[in-house]
């Protein structure tokens, strides 16, 4: 492992326990460089995650690390951030985690406009427990309780995220990993809450299911599926039909939630509590 | 003390939490606990605390468990349906050992049941209501005064043994005002949650100690641990290792049982020459002492026994009384609940009899006496 990113590991909790050909690792690194360039305080820093394989990626990381409920993890780093807003809070969420349960909490944190950056790790299923649909598996494609077909329209989570008030929203893929960093990044760096969705592969019980290829098959095809929302505008701003838009999807100045606390505060105590 | 005041139930749980050190309340509105978040979203900021509605029960409990780990003094509050929703976080709150109290304000059930009526149908909830073994503690106040009391030291409990506490409530006690003379707030009678005292590299989160209760590192402050819902080693890590599971859940109920004395709380009154002990807790042991008064009007030797904390049970005090043969009679607002632990208890040793009502109306004393009447 590279020295520089050695640190923010517990190394002797590794090798994790993702299948081969998993993107998981890929994101953790690509999270780890962003944190590392940001320079984050690591006694500062949060990293809160929910059930399922994405959110056992806080067992990895050497920081104050919190495995929630499924679906909770947002409403847990709510009370964190809101208990000790100097913590930088990082959200890991699998798709099923964040979307299907967890799809209250998820808008209320958009809406709210809190401090947090949420990490979502999109592989199209329940991984865990053996590939089941979510609500982010595409329509007609195959989980072990979609043998015919996945009857369900898929959730467009950048377009749930800005819908419910989120003020930056983002997509790369694990394909993409300096993107995928530099969009962690920002995602930190915007104050309010933050939407970082990653394309990445399952290969194991996804890509089986659906004669997807091997994993090197499916990253290519993150790559072919995709455009990146930059050279899309500077081609006339259209997205081409069946290409993903990966890149800053989203950005907005709204009022944050722990600010307008702080804020409230200030001009109770200026009116003397009354 | 201080001034007397009119104060309601409700209100006075709130008036104890930020007593005992509240810092962090998140919560969704329900009746009957209402009250208890409204005054707590006026007096929160006010105090440099942080208030919260959240989105949900299950979102208001997960994050009074994110803010204890920062450190915060954590509450919420709700009522039947809301604190069924919480108990999947309850579970996680013993499983990790995160201290923090959720009030219960009951309300009759099932389900959405009579918002507004007052029941005791929660006892078996409050103790069992999230999935696995796991040990609680419940306390259940009888008037305003002890709501406040009660709430302080459901507050004292959770950060010393490190576990959620319950304050089971009902709606009699919670909407009910009285004028109360509260305790002077003395800060030596507050307890706080063990702290580390090794070097952060050194820290277990989850060692066993001769209290059973490891001490609790702040997030933020670093000693960088993990916390999980998963059955984890002494450093919080995941783990099937059939020993280890073993001993982290033997000790999770280990500290609380060896610690019993610390944690049981009851009243008795009359009992010495009781031939019938009315065995009776929350809103409904003041129906059951006017029933008692009544009884002895008519030469009737009645005494009440009342447990505070509903769980653990007293069980030691109980014992003493069945030995000495007396007829125990439980009123409940449930179909019988508690009376199952009291059978459970004097095992055959004096005859128990419940007296239920649960028609969304308070149990009057008359409805006692007439049980008293009856078996004496």
């Amino acid at each position: 492992m590279l020295p520089e990113i050695e640190q923010y590991f517990r190394i002797e909790k590794l090798p994790h326990m993702w299948c081969p050909g998993c993107g998981n690792g890929i994101i953790l690194h690509s999270l780890i460089n962003a944190i590392s360039a940001l320079g984050l305080n690591q006694d500062q820093t949060t990293i809160v995650s929910g059930i399922g394989c994405a959110s056992r990626a806080a067992g990895y990381l050497d920081f104050d690390t919190l495995h929630t409920t499924h679906g909770r993890a947002l409403a847990f780093a709510t009370g964190i951030k809101l208990a000790k807003p100097a913590l930088n809070v990082f959200v890991l969420m699998g798709d099923g985690d964040c979307t299907a349960i967890g799809g209250n909490h998820f808008i209320h944190a958009a809406r709210r406009n809190i401090n947090l950056t949420a990490i979502v790790f999109n592989n199209n299923i329940y991984g865990m427990t053996g590939g089941q649909y979510s609500p982010m598996t595409p329509h007609n494609k195959r989980a072990t309780t979609a043998s015919f077909g996945n009857i369900d329209r898929p959730f467009d989570l950048a377009e749930l995220a800005k819908g419910a008030g989120a003020t930056y929203v983002a997509r790369a893929t694990t394909y993409h990993t300096k993107l995928l960093t530099n969009l962690i990044m920002e995602g930190y760096k915007n104050k309010g809450f933050s939407v970082v969705e990653v394309i990445t592969a399952c290969p194991t019980a996804y890509g089986r299911y659906n004669k997807l290829g091997s994993p090197a098959d499916m990253l290519k095809a993150q790559r072919e599926n995709t455009v990146n929302v930059k050279s899309m505008l500077a081609n006339g701003g259209t997205v081409p039909a069946g290409k993903i838009p990966i890149g800053e999807l989203y950005r907005a100045e709204e009022p944050e939630y722990i600010e307008e606390y702080r804020k409230l505060v200030e001009a109770l105590q200026m009116k003397g509590g009354k | 003390m201080t001034e007397p005041r009119l104060l309601q139930g409700n209100e006075a749980c709130a008036e104890g939490a930020l007593a005992a050190g509240l810092s962090f309340y998140a919560g969704y509105p329900i009746t009957p606990s209402t009250e208890i978040t409204e005054l707590l979203s006026r007096k929160l900021p006010m105090l440099g605390g942080k208030f919260i509605q959240m989105e949900d029960e299950l979102a208001s409990m997960a994050a009074v468990i994110g803010a204890s780990l920062t450190g915060a003094k954590a509450m919420t509050a709700t009522s039947g349906p809301g604190f069924t929703l919480k108990q999947e976080n309850i579970g996680f709150a013993a499983m990790a050992e995160v201290p923090c109290v959720i009030v219960d304000v009951q309300r009759l059930g099932p389900s959405t049941g009579v918002a507004t009526a007052p029941a005791q149908g929660d006892v078996m909830q409050a103790r069992w209501g999230t999935h696995g073994d796991h040990p609680i503690i419940v306390y259940s106040p009888a008037t305003v005064k002890e709501c406040y009391t009660l709430t302080m030291r459901a507050f004292n409990m959770a950060e010393r043994f490190r576990v959620p506490v319950i304050m089971l409530m009902d709606e009699v006690v919670g909407h009910m005002r009285e004028r109360v003379e509260l305790p002077e707030i003395d800060q030596t009678t507050i307890i706080n949650r063990p702290t580390p005292s090794v070097e952060p590299h050194r820290y277990k989160a989850y060692q066993d100690t001769e209290t059973h209760v490891p001490p609790m590192a702040c997030f933020g402050d670093g000693y960088r641990y993990h916390v999980t819902g998963l059955i984890h080693d002494e450093n919080g890590f995941a783990t099937e290792n059939p020993e280890i599971v073993g001993r982290q859940l033997q000790r999770l109920h280990n500290k609380i049982n060896h610690h019993r004395s610390e944690i049981v709380d009851w009243e008795s009154l009359n009992t010495d020459d009781a031939e019938v002990i009315l065995v009776t807790f929350g809103g409904t042991a003041r129906a059951a002492t006017k029933a008692m008064r009544l009884a002895r009007q008519e030469g009737m030797k009645v005494g009440i026994f009342r447990p505070i904390s509903i769980w653990p049970f007293p069980e030691e005090q109980l014992n003493l009384l069945a030995d000495k043969k007396v007829k125990l009679v439980v009123p409940e607002m449930n179909f019988g609940q508690l009376v199952h632990e009291i059978e459970r208890i004097v095992r055959g040793r004096c005859p128990v009899y419940p007296v239920n009502q649960v028609n969304g109306e308070l149990i009057k004393p008359d409805y006692i006496l007439n049980k008293v009447r009856e078996v004496y």
